[in-house]
């Protein structure tokens, strides 16, 4: 399994996602994205950072770069994709996952450990987890609120793919708890398929030992192992 | 072929918060401004020939549609004259 860590003009943590997938033992390999997705990718991180100045919408340029075909063909064919902050939003933007992520309530740039309730364990990306689990994993982004409409917000909570929502420590998603205003506390989503996901929390941030509070993230990536 | 200014207005749609425009709205009022309230858009101003105005406008549809704006958030108008 190689996976191939997409990094566009702006990214700032696809070395990060490289390290912490060799952590979990997976080999993973940073591909600029105007040299196109490589054949034998057989994963794909989209990672964070700010790609292209987050000029006109947090992801939108990103979104509708060439190798995004690419990733979306690969999506659809079953290779297992996941978009973490920045590449939450590019994968929003592309279409691979519903609802939008826009600016906080709080209009500012969020930096701080944040708690997640684990919404389903039956998905590629939470098979490390019970559901209910309650995780901590930080967040750092100004442009995280998720936003979807009425209509297909439902169609989210019927077909069940909310992956992850913003809890307090006792798994309870309440608005105190909630760091950006985002719709019914939802962190991250899943696409069509359940092998794309996209989450504003950063899992590779949460992963190394040496790194500090939390290695609660690792179980998301090990969905590469 | 004549050349017009297609203009592309993008706001958030009804209901969806804005906190960049209550940010404004707030530093208005401190500065002793008296408003009920403020909504942000943003404006494209595209340059382009088209064979006519309804032709202009259709180009510039698809333009908001596939990128300057995002259905899940953004409304947006089209407005096109000649330059």
């Amino acid at each position: 399994m190689t996976v191939a860590v997409v990094q566009f003009g702006g990214s700032n943590c696809d070395r990060d996602a490289v390290r912490a997938l060799e952590h979990v033992g997976v080999d993973a390999e940073r591909v600029w994205h105007e040299d196109g997705l490589p054949a034998d990718a057989d994963g794909i991180v989209l990672p964070g950072g700010f790609s292209y100045g987050d000029y006109l919408r947090a992801g939108a340029m990103a979104a509708r770069s060439p190798i995004m075909a690419e990733v979306r063909a690969a999506a659809e064919a079953g290779v297992p994709v996941i978009g973490v902050c920045n590449g939450a939003q590019i994968g929003s933007e592309s279409g691979l996952a519903p609802g939008a992520f826009t600016t906080n309530a709080s209009a500012r740039f969020q930096c701080e450990p944040v708690h997640l309730r684990v919404e389903r364990a039956d998905t590629p990306w939470t098979a490390a987890y019970e559901e209910g689990d309650v995780i901590e994993v930080p967040i750092a982004h100004g442009e995280g609120r998720f936003e979807i409409g009425e209509a297909a917000r439902a169609d989210l909570v019927a077909d069940d793919r909310v992956l992850f929502r913003y809890c307090d420590a006792d798994g309870n998603a309440t608005e105190d708890a909630n760091p950006n205003g985002s719709t019914d506390n939802v962190a991250g989503v899943l696409g069509e398929r359940e092998s794309v996901a996209v989450l504003m929390p950063h899992p590779e941030r949460a992963t190394l030992p040496d790194l500090g509070r939390s290695t609660d993230g690792a179980g998301i990536l090990e969905a590469f192992a | 072929m004549t050349a017009y200014t297609a203009t592309v207005t993008v706001r958030l749609k009804r209901g969806v918060l804005d906190p960049e425009a209550e940010t404004t709205q707030q530093a208005l009022e401190r500065l002793g401004f008296d408003l009920e309230d403020l909504r942000s858009a943003d404006r494209f101003e595209v340059d382009l020939d088209a064979a006519d105005a309804d032709e202009a406008a259709a180009r510039a549809d698809e333009m908001a549609e596939r990128l300057l704006a995002n259905p899940t958030i953004h409304d947006y108008e089209v407005a096109v004259a000649e330059r």
